[in-house]
């Protein structure tokens, strides 16, 4: 089930001049059951120079206080308009939207690169919920680009391998020690060439890589065809069979 | 939900709806995914995505492109083929309690027909809307669509087979509108719809690419609604058959806007992306409108700019 409706801005964090979260108050009784690495649609008004809506990710999810929040980086005309918005402003959201994260195994991987972290805090969360055993690596050029670090490691074991070393482990993600230990599964979040290097290591383990993409979408409940991805079985829409896919049934993966 | 539909009834060809809202084939899908939002039966119809004789697997990605007050898609026809349709989403979607209408592509005539015929078995499926306008794909579709002799050609050959109402899609890439019209009215057409999308593309001055991967693509959203006005209008006043109007509809005011300058009927396209209670809307706020200037049915206002 997918409901289109608003939710109050009850927190606004600018990270850094280009990234900001926001914690989003939903305004009926109880929020539906949302899973790990589903993403809404906000719905930008008034703005006539941007018509669709935007796909952002869920970076978690509050039950207790019928919260979720959003890490949105400003990339376009959409983003930048977003974040305009104030504390006590309406946003209307169709949530949630793609498959999500299918939980398998008893001892997995996370690893994220950049704003692509996003959704997995939510994915530890539910993880934790669980009691599956999980590590969570996450990549980024510099210290500046981390966010919600304590979140994480509060979560479960987080390693960070930042480019240039100014934080954790010093180069890439795919370097990173915990990348050599054997998991169950791994869920990676990140940039696409991030997530073609991974998956690439891991299909040759043979430990299932679960991806999520990003892919520029009209509608994002399946109705557009716009943001297909080629896969074995010819082309997948990113928005309902996605946007999370198992590695080795993408084409270009 | 109970709807107020006195005075918004409309009959296309042998199609009653009870009211003037269709959705826009290739932007509602089958209709199911639109039914967590709202009982899409009450809508005057739907028309479903494009459905050729063949699977076919579209363009590559990406197909879309936001503009201004607009978007390109190039989607290409991405569909099941018309065997799949029939056993396995007609299946699925034939207890949907409103109009149910095919948009049939094709890029030979031979292709069109069968797709058609195949569709004439279908008990409740009311009429097809022959997509003679898509800008999207190598051969066919908006040749058709923009060449008065193919356009007649086509309908002819479909109206032989196909036997319920048919509706031509027109494009608006054309010199003249009302030439085309009118060859596919000579031709046997029950109604038309205009109007597809207007080709289009855009490009990445950062990246010196174009954003979509076929170059061009067709562009539809509330950049469009003066173009279609105009093709409506021009139109309406050459041929007899009724017309069902498109291009960036997203409030009851366009679509009142589109039955002044004589469309019978409407289509919501790209606005369901944005809202998708949209042609629910839509329906309420004609109905508001009706109210509020006193009209007691829609035909007192059709066409009369």
């Amino acid at each position: 089930m997918k409901y289109c409706k608003d939710f109050i801005v009850v927190g606004k964090e600018m990270i850094r001049s280009d990234l900001f979260i926001l914690k989003l108050q939903y305004q009926e009784e109880v929020l539906p059951e949302i899973k790990p690495g589903q993403f809404v649609e906000i719905l930008i008004k008034d703005k006539k120079d941007v018509l669709l809506r935007r796909p952002i990710s869920i970076h978690d999810v509050s039950k207790e206080n019928n919260q979720i929040s959003l890490v949105i980086q400003i990339v376009g005309k959409g983003t930048e308009e977003l974040s305009k918005i104030e504390m006590g402003n309406s946003l209307n959201l169709i949530f949630p939207l793609g498959n999500g994260f299918s939980l398998i195994g008893n001892k997995v991987l996370l690893i994220g690169g950049g704003v692509g972290a996003a959704p997995l805090l939510y994915l530890a969360r539910c993880l934790k919920e669980k009691g599956t055993a999980f590590n969570t690596l996450i990549g980024s050029r510099d210290t500046i680009q981390l966010f919600n670090k304590d979140k994480f490691s509060d979560l479960g074991p987080l390693h960070i391998a930042t480019e240039n070393g100014s934080c954790g482990f010093k180069g890439l993600v795919t370097e990173h020690p915990i990348m050599e230990e054997d998991f169950d599964a791994v869920y990676c979040c990140g940039p696409t060439i991030m997530m073609q290097k991974v998956a690439s290591i891991m299909e040759k383990r043979n430990i299932p890589c679960f991806v999520s993409l990003e892919h520029k979408m009209a509608c994002g409940f399946g109705v557009c065809l716009c943001c297909v991805v080629d896969t074995d079985t010819g082309n997948k829409r990113t928005c309902i069979n996605g946007p999370v896919f198992l590695s080795s049934e993408l084409k270009n993966f | 939900m109970n709807i107020n539909n006195s005075g918004l009834e409309v009959e296309i060809g042998k199609i009653k709806l009870k009211n003037p809202v269709l959705t826009a084939s290739g932007t509602f899908g089958y209709g199911e995914e639109f039914e967590d939002f709202f009982p899409v039966e009450n809508l005057g119809g739907i028309v479903v995505k494009a459905t050729t004789k063949e699977k076919r697997e579209g363009n590559p990605y990406p197909r879309m492109a936001e503009t201004p007050s607009g978007m390109l898609n190039a989607v290409g026809l991405q569909n099941k083929g018309v065997d799949f349709f029939c056993k396995s989403i007609y299946k699925r979607i034939k207890d949907i309690k409103t109009n149910l209408i095919v948009n049939v592509s094709g890029s030979t005539i031979e292709e069109y027909v069968e797709v058609s015929q195949r569709i004439n078995e279908l008990e409740n499926i009311v009429g097809i809307e022959l997509n003679i306008s898509c800008p999207n794909v190598k051969q066919g579709g908006m040749v058709f669509g923009t060449d008065p002799k193919m356009a007649k050609e086509v309908v002819k050959k479909v109206r032989e087979v196909y036997k319920k109402t048919l509706i031509v899609k027109l494009s608006p890439n054309v010199t003249s509108i009302v030439e085309i019209a009118k060859s596919v009215e000579d031709s046997g057409a029950d109604a038309l719809s205009m109007i597809n999308t207007l080709l289009g593309m855009a490009v990445d001055a950062n990246r010196k690419k174009a954003l979509l991967s076929t170059i061009t693509g067709g562009l539809s959203g509330p950049a469009i609604k003066p173009v279609a006005l105009r093709c409506l209008w021009q139109t309406y006043k050459q041929v007899s058959i009724p017309i069902i109007g498109m291009g960036g509809i997203i409030s009851a005011q366009d679509a009142i806007e589109f039955i002044l300058v004589g469309a019978s009927a409407i289509e919501i396209g790209t606005a369901n992306f944005i809202n998708p209670m949209v042609s629910l809307e839509v329906v309420e706020g004609i109905k508001e409108y009706m109210d509020k200037n006193n009209i007691k049915n829609l035909s007192e206002i059709r066409g009369i700019i």
